[in-house]
């Protein structure tokens, strides 16, 4: 039995603590926004944050965040309207939108440490999810309107 | 099953029973719309089986096409929206599960919206002119006195919203499918929602975790499984299974071989265990022993090398084989001949196949996404031993299709494993597994020749291609039949009948047998042109430069619309004119000709897109450096002009050209694969490195201003940036590279060769 803070609410599981933390979100907890794709941390499409970091949940045990805070896409924003969500709603990003809960939530990390990024953090930081669709040039623009956003209503 | 055309447009009232069951309405994957679909059939209107209006004056499309990240659903229900004068805050769609009143379902080829728009538009105009009839009875009016105008009935001051005409009215009017076909409409100047940008309908939840896909399907009672992919893809049998060490695994349940009578997946096993990361886990220990076929020692060069020899070898079909090809040649001042391959790609689609499957009520249902459910649903009822009626798909969002979920082929074990034990099962296959049952774009081997005669004038053109052919091994009707009779298939070969006019012309197209043998070849992303488009565009490019003259310049005087290149209606109209006029436009915008910094370079490439009869006319102009001392190559740019006739969402139109444009950029640079010993060689992202951010160049796009049908837009932009880049590659360096994807290494050989003209 692993305890942690999932969005907010405390919540006890029964899977192994060698289960990869992604799996006991969507099968044992029924939250199913964060994808699997590569099962190696290699697209991102798990991304979640564990303790505010993005954090590769396919590859993250679950017995290694007892305790912790961990926050899914369906917890970013209690309306579903982060700016970064709203951004990528209204440049119309998703594709297929299969990788989009780990790009967001991966941008959202992006975004803490980097407030006013340039080309090169972006290039850095999300260098590790792929977008298959290859919606990149929609993603870039809309990590930068919602930093622009989110630096003048803080 | 019915064709398409084939259904009966009955205008009934409310009260009357139409004969659709609602059953077959049941797709649950977009929570906009799905709580507000449900409305019981006596309380819509539903002029055809496209579309219904509820009292409310909700409207409510139906989308048999597959929503993959091309937001197919919203240019849809724009077409019939537009037409049917609908209050566009009131429309919402349904993706709905298989049944034979759809016709054909299926979602590729570039083909939807070209498809729908047609019987869309009528479906929508037929039920914009009931509305108004019986809206003007309602408001005692004359018919002639109304306008219908977002989702109401206008007479002066008075008027009468479409729900209220559905709650009121009395609608009761037939039309048979030749008197819809005779609706006419709307002229584009009178359009409303075409044309004009929206948010797409299926956005917003791909942003908050609402989405659902296939991989997110459940069922109360369900168990997981995930298979051992046996070595090979056909041919492979079971010897033995040995599960002792799975034994360990809590949670473990059994393993099990499948046996399925359709062969679509011969070999496999089935590991059987409560959740998936045991059933993964317990896989793992699972031990098979298999025999396999001859695919065990296949490699890629074995393909390659056999593609060569078929090309070098008479046969095939002649796809085009007009008079004097041989004579031009024989008697032309000079020749150039040239080859060009391509390797093995992967779709690596994010969302790896998987499929829950289960039956409920005698009807077997299988969860999962799919893109041509029309050809696996035979295919299921050969596996499972029922009648396709008794089978169900139910639809969800696609995470990636890219051809890959045209075949259909994961839902049979899926099926068969839900089968074997009698209970709800979930499959889902790890990436590698995904990989080693992928249907991977073939590799092929080309070779192109032209003819000039006096003053370089071109009069022969002769281009041959070898590769598998996926349609030969999955949907054999839709091969095709050159003129002597002999099968082709067209998805494989497009591309080579061009629209440049090089007096005499060959296309042969030859069919490698031994790839269509050793692994299932697939659709993936543009087909054909995407081998043939690169040979076609790097060869113009060579022999611009031989005969002396400019890409561009070469390339214009050969788009003449000349003769059969003139083009025609339904969706040509214009012909090479068109595909010559985004040429122009790209280089203009690419700023061709001018000055550039050391060792970059412009390189163009062109396309009419996927079939001759559905033409998408695009042009590309790469811009790229290349470093000498690595061979690395870095593109700068991409400038892509695209005519696809009338465009119906413009942002989701520039979307799929972006994408399809750096899914270009990936194959060019970025990816290709190997087979070895009859399995791809990469099966995940370790080894497989797909575009990532970092290396997405500028991407421009401009969709010229038209009023013609509306074509394809899925897939045109993919094939012109591979030769595009080649060309540019050698602008900057003078080294021609003739195989993708291009790799630093066969750079630097290149520049070592010093290879000229």
């Amino acid at each position: 039995m692993t305890t942690f803070d999932l969005n907010g609410r405390t919540v006890s599981v029964r899977s192994p603590d060698d289960t990869p933390l992604l799996w006991v979100i969507r099968d044992e907890l029924g939250l199913t926004g964060t994808k699997f794709g590569c099962g190696i941390g290699l697209c991102g499409a798990c991304t979640m944050h564990v303790e505010g970091r993005a954090t590769r949940s396919c590859v993250t045990a679950v017995g290694a965040v007892a305790g912790a805070r961990i926050t899914t896409i369906e917890g970013l924003d209690p309306e579903g309207r982060h700016p970064l969500q709203s951004a990528w709603i209204e440049l119309q990003v998703p594709q297929c939108g299969y990788c989009q809960p780990g790009q967001i939530m991966q941008a959202a990390s992006l975004l803490q440490d980097y407030p006013d990024p340039t080309d090169q953090d972006i290039n850095a930081v999300m260098a590790g999810n792929l977008c298959r669709c290859m919606a990149y040039v929609r993603i870039r623009k809309a990590i930068k309107l919602a930093a622009t956003r989110m630096r003048s209503s803080p | 099953m019915p064709s398409r055309r084939g259904f009966l447009i009955a205008m009934v009232g409310a009260g009357v029973v139409l004969g659709f069951p609602r059953s077959g309405v049941a797709a649950v994957n977009l929570p906009s719309s799905a709580s507000e679909a449900t409305s019981a059939a006596a309380d819509l209107f539903e002029p055809t089986i496209w579309y219904g209006v509820d009292r409310s004056g909700v409207v409510t499309v139906n989308i048999i096409r597959a929503e993959m990240g091309q937001h197919v659903g919203t240019a849809l229900a724009r077409i019939v929206a537009d037409e049917l004068e609908a209050d566009w805050t009131k429309v919402r769609i349904v993706h709905v599960d298989s049944d034979p009143k759809w016709g054909l379902m299926v979602t590729g080829g570039s083909w939807s919206v070209w498809q729908s728009f047609p019987i869309l538009s009528q479906a929508g105009a037929a039920g914009r002119i009931a509305l108004t009839q019986e809206g003007a009875r309602l408001l005692g009016v004359k018919p002639e006195d109304c306008t219908a105008r977002n989702g109401a009935v206008v007479a002066g001051a008075k008027s009468i919203a479409y729900g209220d005409i559905v709650a009121q009215g009395n609608l009761h009017r037939t039309y048979t499918p030749e008197q819809l076909q005779e609706v006419s409409i709307k002229s584009p100047a009178e359009r409303r929602l075409i044309g004009r940008d929206t948010i797409a309908i299926d956005v917003p939840a791909k942003t908050d975790g609402e989405a659902r896909y296939g991989i997110d399907a459940v069922v109360d009672g369900m168990i997981y499984a995930r298979p051992k992919v046996p070595p090979t893809r056909n041919d492979s049998k079971v010897l033995s299974i040995d599960d002792s060490a799975a034994k360990n695994v809590a949670g473990y349940i059994r393993s099990v071989a499948l046996d399925d009578p359709s062969g679509t997946a011969p070999g496999w096993v089935m590991v059987y265990a409560n959740s998936f990361v045991a059933a993964d886990r317990a896989a793992d220990l699972v031990k098979v022993a298999w025999s396999s076929g001859e695919a065990a020692h296949v490699s890629e060069q074995d393909l390659q090398r056999h593609a060569a020899d078929l090309i070098a070898k008479p046969g095939g079909a002649r796809v085009v084989e007009d008079a004097g090809v041989d004579a031009a040649f024989a008697a032309a001042k000079s020749t150039v001949e040239r080859s060009y391959t391509t390797s093995t790609v992967m779709h690596f689609q994010l969302e790896p196949i998987n499929g829950l499957a289960f039956e409920r009520d005698g009807i077997f249902e299988i969860h999962t996404g799919n893109q041509w459910q029309s050809l696996i649903l035979p295919v299921l009822a050969q596996a499972l031993g029922r009648s396709q009626d008794s089978i169900v798909l139910r639809s969800y969002l696609l995470g990636g299709g890219f051809g890959r979920r045209l075949d259909g082929d994961y839902a049979v074990p899926a099926a068969l494993a839900a089968k074997a034990v009698g209970r709800p099962v979930k499959m889902v296959c790890t990436r590698p597994d995904d990989m080693r049952f992928d249907c991977p774009r073939s590799p092929s081997v080309q070779l192109l020749r032209m003819a000039f005669g006096d003053g370089g004038k071109v009069t022969a053109m002769e281009h041959h291609a070898a590769a598998g052919w996926p349609t030969a091994v999955m949907a054999p009707s839709f091969m095709s039949k050159d003129a002597a009779g002999v099968p082709y298939d067209p998805f494989a070969i497009n591309g080579a009948n061009h629209w440049y006019s090089v007096g005499a012309q060959r296309v042969r197209a030859l069919r490698n047998d031994l790839a269509d043998r050793s692994f299932r070849p697939g659709w993936l992303r543009s087909v054909g042109p995407g081998w043939t488009n690169w040979a076609l565009e790097s060869f113009m490019d060579e022999a611009a430069r031989i005969a002396g003259l400019d890409p561009v310049t070469f390339r214009l005087r050969l788009l003449d619309g000349a003769g059969r290149n003139a083009g025609s209606a339904p969706s040509a109209v214009g012909g090479a004119r068109r595909q010559a006029a985004v040429l122009m436009r790209a280089a203009q915008k690419a700023g061709w000709g001018g000055a550039l910094p050391k060792d970059t370079g412009l390189g163009v490439a062109t396309s009419f897109g996927q079939e001759r009869d559905m033409p998408t006319w695009v042009a590309c102009v790469a811009r790229v450096r290349v470093d000498r001392a690595s061979g690395g190559v870095t593109v700068e740019r991409l400038t892509l002009v695209v005519d696809a006739g009338t465009i119906i969402h413009p942002d989701s139109a520039q979307a799929q050209v972006e994408g399809a444009a750096l899914w270009g950029l990936s194959m060019a640079l970025h990816e290709g694969s190997e087979f070895v010993n009859g399995q791809p060689k990469d099966t995940n992202l370790d080894t497989y490195t797909p575009l990532r951010m970092g290396d997405v160049p500028e991407v421009e796009v401009e969709l010229l201003a038209s009023t013609e049908a509306p074509v394809g837009l899925g897939e045109p932009a993919t094939t012109v940036v591979a030769p595009a880049i080649g060309n540019a590659i050698f602008a900057a360096t003078g080294a021609r590279l003739r195989h993708i994807p291009i790799r630093a290494e066969a750079v630097r050989q290149a520049l070592a060769k010093g290879d000229a003209p």
